[in-house]
This record gives C-alpha cells, structure tokens and sequence, in this order.
C-alpha cells in the first residue's frame, strides 16, 4: 500500500477516525507522516488531514474524466486538481457532476440550509403562494365554488405581478 | 485618510477589553464569505477583474451603516509592516497580507468588524468580539451581510447556498471560531485527547494564527469545519456548547494540577517570570510560551494587583512587527531579541515575584455566563 499524500513510499502508519459518523482512513509513510505532525504529541493538524485526504479520493475523482472548461471563465478540471479552488461561480455548475461526491464527503449535507439573500427569499416566498393559490383554485373549480374561484384568480393574478415585477431576483 | 497605526487602538487599550469567559476565552469570530456573481473568484481572476471588483466592493462596504467611519484602505497602499501589525492584531489573515493591487481591508474604529475583499473570495467579513460572545457576532456579521446583499449581487444557489472559491466554504459560506488559552489542559497533557475529541465532532482545532501554524503560548482556535447543510445558528449554538465544555475542562484541568502537582506549577509559573523579567535577549516564540505561564499565574492569584491586560498587552508588543514599528532602522531577528528583553524587563519592572496561594485556594471559576 502506497502513501496517500507522497504516493511513493509504503505506507506506514494507518489512521482510521470517525468524523461525524463518516469513516475516515489514511494511509501515510513514515516521512509524510512527521511531516504531517501525525506523530507529534501536539497533532492538532489531524483533523485538517483528515478532511484534506479523505477528500482526495473524491477531489481525484472530480478532477478527472474528460477535460470540462467552464465557459464563463475557461478553468478546467486540472485548476482545480492542481489548486483545490474554482475558478468562479459557474464552475459549480460546470463541474457539478465531479463535485457531488467531492461535497458530500466534506459536509454535512449536500443541500443548503441557512441563510438566503432577502431578494430571493422574497421570490421564493410569492412561488411557493402562488403554487398555493393554484392548488386552492383547483380545488374551488371541481368543487363548482366558483365564487371562491373567482377570488383565488385576482390573489393569483395579483402574486404573478408581484413575481414577474424588475424588482424580484434583481439588484434595485 | 489616517494611516493604519493611528487608527488602531494602542494595545493597552484594545487588551482592556473585556468579555464573558474571557479568562480563558481570549476572543471570539464569526466570518462569512461572499461573491459577486459574474466575476471570476479573486485567485482565478486577472488583476483588471480583480480591481472592477474591488471598485464595486469596496463603495458599498464603506456607505453600509456598520462601517460608516471605517477605515478604508486598498492593499497596496499598506507597508509589508502595517499589514503584519493587522495579523498580529488578528485583523487579517495571512492570505490577505500577501495582496496588493485589487485587494482592500475595511475595519471599524473598534475594531469589532472586519471587511476584506478580494482574499480567496470576493469578501471575508468578520465580527470579533472579546470572551465568548459568538451570538453576538454572528448577529452583528449577519446585519452587516444582510445590509451588503441589497447592493451586491451575490452568488448563490438555491441548493448549494452561497458560492466560494474552495469547496470547504460553500453553503453558509461561515467559519465559526474562538480562541483559547488553554494552559492546563496542555501542562496536564490532556490536550491531546481533548483535540481528538473536538475533531470528532467535526470542529476543527488549530494553532495562534489559523490554518497550519503551531499553538504558541498554548492559544489554540477551535472552529467550524462544515459549512452546508447545517444553518448557521446550529452551527453557532453547537460551538457554544463545545467551547462552553473546554472552558469548565480547562478549569477543571487547572484546579486538579493545584491539587496534585502544586510544585510543578509553582515551578514553572516561577520560573517563567524569573525569565522574563531578567532575561537580556529572548525570542517571540519563548516569550508568548513565558507569558502564557503568568497569565495562569494571574489567574490563579500569584501576581496581586497584576491585571491579566498586562500580559496581554505583552504578548501582542512583543511580536515582531510591533517591536520594529517604532524604529526606522530594520532590525534583525537577533536585535529584536534584544529588544523584546528589554521591553519585558522595563514593563515587569514592578511587578513583585509570584506569591504561592495558600492550600486550598483554587482557581476561582468564571461566573459570567456564556454569550
């Protein structure tokens, strides 16, 4: 078994650890792994290591295939094997496929939970109404409430206004 | 326009700050990174991209109503010097002091947020705050974004959040952390297996300066790994937690060394007076290890009358680029020696030798409550 950040010297020291319930495991040779600090009685490095090369089977995988160039900014897959870092926003679109595994084994999750700019809160919030008001209508017609539908079409003609105004998902 | 140093609070000051835990709990940060859709990230881009962003970055930090009468500054108009005061304060990372052209910082008068654009991504603003106060900066940094947001457009996604340059950051784009002085737990070689533990729970635990540097003076900063799928204010009560854990381990750490090896604490709180304040040349790394050891000593009641600001303060003066800053002439590492020794002899000048506490009297645990 080669070392996995060398990759020339049998490696020597084998370390496994659970991180948030993932197993992750390295296998280093004797030189990367003092150089690494994983002998040193202060090894706080540890958990960067980990985190470093349990990815590296994943930024591997990302980073190979076909050559894929972002068409926004012309990085390509070897930048990133190469610096670890992409080019611009579009290169997570680009890449998304090799990148999946690669953001799975680094996070928790793989879907975004947490904040989201006021802008696009406020689209997604009149989406999701007239997603509602919809349905409601729907329902109105093949009850026959056509009073009640009546009601729901000015809501969800208003809200469609509000979607589709400059304002929504754009800088004022 | 004032210059860097006038701006910044003398070290006998900022050191007076003071916060909850702060004993143990040396300060607190809450930083998030930010890009602008349709520019390449600052390490892809070339510099004209780099500077059209900068332009368009730094007008709206600086009119946001948190930085109003900020400090505002591009980076090639700061000396190699200045930019290591700002990481030796803690202000910038050591990524940001190797920009110039299309990198800014923008700081405000108390030195509580910290804008820098164009580091590895487009911003890295941070909240620091004294002691342990992570809900405190996580609001202050949140209203700062939210104020940005309305005049920067941000990349983002519906599923991956926020964009950043490196995978790591990606979603909440925030790096929770705290740094800590943890004396104790290092003397009574528990820190070890406390590391291992926070690493566990997927925290990270590095040295005095982030990523890759060595845990000098026994300061160590413990800090969010993940980023996406956890929000932030999990990811925020959940360091709260650990940290809250490490401070009663580290006092517990410190009351059961008193008890069982009085002596050998004894001995090097001594000892590490005994040579900082007569020493005639001293490097930066014996002085901060040094000082570590008084400032237990402080807190465990061996210096009466010594505030815990003193050493503080020390630590930050002795550091390199504080102790070149005064002089025109560029010193060598072994004049600055020579300088740190005599700085530390004149400020301990007064400060009588260590009193051994009488038996029985611990350390006397921190009250205030977590922020």
């Amino acid at each position: 078994m080669l070392c996995d950040i060398c990759k020339q010297n049998v490696a020597t020291v084998h370390l496994t650890q659970m991180v948030e319930g993932k197993t992750k495991k390295v296998d280093l040779c004797e030189a990367c792994s003092k150089e690494k600090g994983v002998d040193d009685p202060t090894g706080f490095s540890l958990a960067d290591l980990l985190l470093g090369l349990g990815a590296a089977q994943e930024m591997a995988q990302a980073a190979a295939g076909t050559d894929l160039k972002c068409p926004a900014c012309g990085f390509t897959q070897a930048d990133f094997k190469k610096t670890g870092r992409l080019g611009c926003a579009d290169c997570y679109t680009t890449f998304a496929e090799g990148l999946e595994g690669l953001l799975k084994s680094m996070h928790k999750g793989t879907k975004h939970i947490g904040k989201i700019p006021q802008q696009l809160q406020q689209h997604k919030d009149c989406a999701e109404k007239l997603d509602r008001l919809q349905k409601q209508l729907e329902k109105a017609i093949s009850d026959e409430d056509f009073e009640q539908a009546a009601v729901l079409r000015d809501e969800i003609k208003h809200a469609r206004e509000g979607l589709d105004s400059p304002a929504a998902g754009q800088t004022p | 326009m004032k210059n860097i140093n006038e701006f910044l609070a003398p070290p006998a000051q900022s050191c007076k700050r003071e916060g909850p835990h702060d004993r143990i709990v040396l300060s607190s940060r809450v930083r998030l990174a930010r890009n602008l859709r349709g520019f390449p990230f600052p390490g892809w881009a070339k510099k004209a991209d780099r500077v059209k962003a900068l332009e368009m970055i730094r007008p709206a930090v600086e009119t946001s109503p948190q930085l109003a009468s900020a400090f505002s500054e591009s980076m090639d108009n700061l000396s190699a010097l200045d930019k290591q005061i700002l990481v030796e304060r803690h202000l910038i990372s050591r990524e940001h002091q190797a920009k110039g052209v299309g990198s800014g910082l923008v700081l405000n008068k108390e030195e509580t947020l910290c804008v820098m654009i164009n580091e590895e991504d487009h911003l890295r603003m941070q909240a620091l705050r004294p002691g342990l106060q992570l809900r405190s900066a996580w609001l202050a940094i949140d209203q700062l974004d939210t104020a940005l947001e309305k005049r920067l457009d941000y990349a983002f996604l519906n599923d991956l959040g926020y964009l950043t340059a490196c995978p790591t950051n990606i979603g909440t784009g925030i790096r929770v952390s705290a740094m800590l002085h943890l004396p104790a737990l290092v003397l009574s070689e528990q820190i070890n297996q406390i590391i291992q533990a926070v690493n566990k729970l997927g925290l990270a635990v590095r040295g005095l300066y982030g990523e890759g540097t060595e845990a000098l003076g026994n300061v160590f900063q413990v800090s969010n790994q993940m980023t996406l799928g956890e929000a932030e204010t999990d990811i925020v009560e959940r360091l709260n937690k650990v940290l809250t854990q490490l401070i009663e381990h580290e006092e517990n750490a410190r009351g059961s060394l008193l008890e069982k090896k009085p002596k050998m604490v004894f001995n090097h709180i001594g000892r590490a007076y005994g040579i900082l304040a007569n020493a005639h040349s001293i490097s930066s790394k014996e002085t901060m290890n040094l000082l570590s050891l008084m400032r237990l000593g402080i807190d465990l009641g061996m210096f009466p009358g010594v505030e815990r600001s003193l050493v503080d303060e020390l630590f930050i003066l002795t550091q390199p680029a504080h102790l070149q800053r005064k002089l025109s002439e560029k010193l060598s590492a072994e004049e600055r020696d020579l300088l740190r020794a005599d700085m530390l002899r004149e400020r301990l000048r007064n400060v009588s030798r260590p009193i051994t506490p009488p038996r029985g009297e611990g350390p006397r645990p921190d009250k205030a409550s977590a922020s």
